[in-house]
């Protein structure tokens, strides 16, 4: 085959692959054809990454191989091994390497002094930074989510420390840039700086924010990859890069938006500076409950709102929940899920969950679909939830989490909270729901409380 | 060959297109949905096996070898997890 034959076979591959991802995504819009999106850009994945093995005038195809098949392997077991309560740090983990990935590309080829120009240069340098950025940030919040780091490190000043680490980088990029290339000092570092600027910015972000914070990390390393694309003439990598790019930035401000938190706010400060104040507790008692009470509660209601946290998935008590379900959808009484869209680790992790214990997606409803329903529920069931339902959003200008859209399970008939403890939520606010006088606390596991109420319910 | 204004063109309508995309999703799959972009950066594999496939260096060779085995995790692990996390959407079939 002709250099130019392969190149027009190349072209075509990569127009077809670029066709596949954005089909792809588009049928993953929708829960009817999720599944066959994910197959339709695995496809183009597929041809683009074997058509490359085309490309005139490379080398090295043996050690390639290996590459593929190390970096393969080892992804797809621990891909298909990931418990689903641990699926977000595994995606930051992934989206790390490819922000690494797009980082080395940006290294050979200046390296290698084969960029050339103004703009490829600038762009070449900034998908480096970018990628470098979004590798090292992604480790730590894998790092984080998995608890292997647990404390958030913060000190005064900070972000000026940060800002001179990005200046620093801006400018070994920038000698780069105006001196066509640099010397092999100048990218190394720019690479460093970068890396460790991944890490003094993740590092004092809290836990809570880590959702929104993997999300814009996920968007910065498709802008590395399309700006590779530029320096490497690839179309493929351009829109795709710029497809997930411009995707990823309206899904972190959605999810921001839906933590009530701002994306300067989470990278800039850090969460539970106002909450350490405290403000004073809310007025009432606790009143306990019984398994055998809930359960004639629920039973003989005609319509229940079950409102899960994350607590539920800790407890691994989503597979009761939903045998609680068919046991009260057996008497006739109407049950639905209500999700917070921060309900999990990041929006949508609690419909996964949900998900892999067989619930039907159509009983589950977001805040917008069911916060007007509440007031018609005869009882509001939650469990593992804590500040998403915490009704001081609504009233307490003090509150840390005033402003936050919540589900208005303190309007159903009556609200049944199955916790382990009496201790205050992630934020460390104190939750003036379960004060109230139509709550009753259900004491103990989730798991097992949810298991006695689907003996009490079948009882009945 | 892309340039200059092509390339520009190329970059705005493949961010819009992204944006719209995105826009009318439902918060039920966002998760998967960004593990499925995630996925579909992976592309960065192919521009990995370029960059080493022109690597002379042992010091090239080194940092691309890294990279493909860094995008190859992105490409599959990506593929991975999406896959599987949508396999578990199911609808209840008309029970509502």
């Amino acid at each position: 085959m002709g250099s130019l034959g392969a190149g027009t076979a190349i072209q075509a591959s990569y127009f077809v692959a670029a066709a596949l991802f954005i089909l792809g995504l588009k049928r993953m819009s929708s829960p009817v054809t999720a599944r066959s999106g994910i197959v339709w850009a695995g496809v183009g994945m597929v041809v683009a990454t074997l058509i490359t093995f085309l490309t005139p005038g490379m080398g090295n195809y043996g050690l390639m191989t290996a590459a593929i098949a190390v970096g393969g392997i080892a992804a797809w077991v621990t891909g298909r091994r990931v418990a689903m309560t641990d699926m977000p740090q595994m995606i930051a983990l992934y989206n790390g390497m490819g922000g690494g990935a797009a980082g080395a590309i940006a290294a050979v080829e200046l390296l290698a002094g084969e960029v050339h120009g103004f703009t490829v240069l600038t762009l070449g340098v900034l998908g480096g930074l970018i990628g470098a950025v979004s590798f090292t940030g992604s480790l730590i919040a894998f790092a984080k989510l998995q608890g292997l780091v647990k404390r958030s490190f913060r000190f005064r000043g900070q972000n000026v420390v940060n800002l001179l680490i990005l200046a620093g980088a801006a400018v070994a990029g920038a000698v780069i840039v105006v001196q066509s290339g640099g010397t092999q000092g100048h990218v190394v570092l720019l690479f460093a700086l970068a890396l460790l600027l991944g890490i003094t910015m993740t590092l004092p972000i809290g836990g809570a924010d880590m959702p929104v914070v993997i999300s814009l990390y996920n968007a910065l390393t498709g802008l590395a990859v399309a700006f590779e694309g530029f320096v490497l003439n690839n179309a493929a990598m351009i829109i795709a890069g710029t497809v997930v790019g411009s995707a990823g930035t309206l899904l972190t401000q959605l999810m921001a938006k839906a933590m009530n938190r701002s994306l300067a706010n989470v990278l800039f400060s850090g969460f539970g500076e106002t909450a350490a104040g405290g403000a004073a507790g809310p007025a009432g008692t606790l009143k306990a409950i019984e398994t055998p009470d809930a359960a004639v509660m629920m039973g003989f209601s005609e319509k229940v709102i079950i409102v899960p946290g994350y607590g539920m998935a800790v407890a691994q008590a989503q597979h009761k929940v939903w045998e609680l379900v068919q046991a009260l959808t057996a008497r006739g009484v109407a049950v639905k899920f209500a999700i917070h869209p921060v309900a999990g680790r990041m929006p949508g992790h609690m419909n996964v969950l949900l998900a892999e214990a067989g619930v039907p997606y159509d009983l589950i409803y977001d805040e917008a679909e069911i916060n007007s329903e509440f007031e018609t529920a005869d009882v509001a069931l939650i469990i593992g939830a804590n500040d998403v339902v915490n009704p001081v959003a609504r009233t307490d200008k003090s509150s840390p989490i005033y402003g936050m859209p919540i589900l208005n399970a303190d309007k159903a008939k009556n609200v049944i909270v199955i916790k382990r403890g009496q201790g205050a939520g992630f934020s460390g606010i104190e939750n003036a729901l379960f004060y109230l006088d139509h709550t009753r606390m259900l004491y103990g596991d989730g798991q097992a409380k949810a298991a006695e109420l689907v003996q009490a319910v079948k009882a009945l | 060959m892309i340039d200059g204004f092509i390339a520009l063109y190329i970059f705005m309508l493949a961010a819009f297109t992204g944006y719209e995309v995105i826009s009318r999703v439902p918060v039920i799959l966002h998760t998967p949905l960004m593990s499925g972009s995630n996925f579909v950066h992976g592309i960065v594999l192919v521009g990995a096996m370029v960059a080493m496939g022109r690597a002379d260096t042992p010091l090239e060779l080194t940092i691309a070898f890294l990279g493909v085995v860094l995008a190859a995790g992105n490409a599959v692990g990506g593929y991975a997890v999406t896959e599987r996390m949508l396999e578990m959407f199911k609808s209840s079939k008309g029970k509502r």
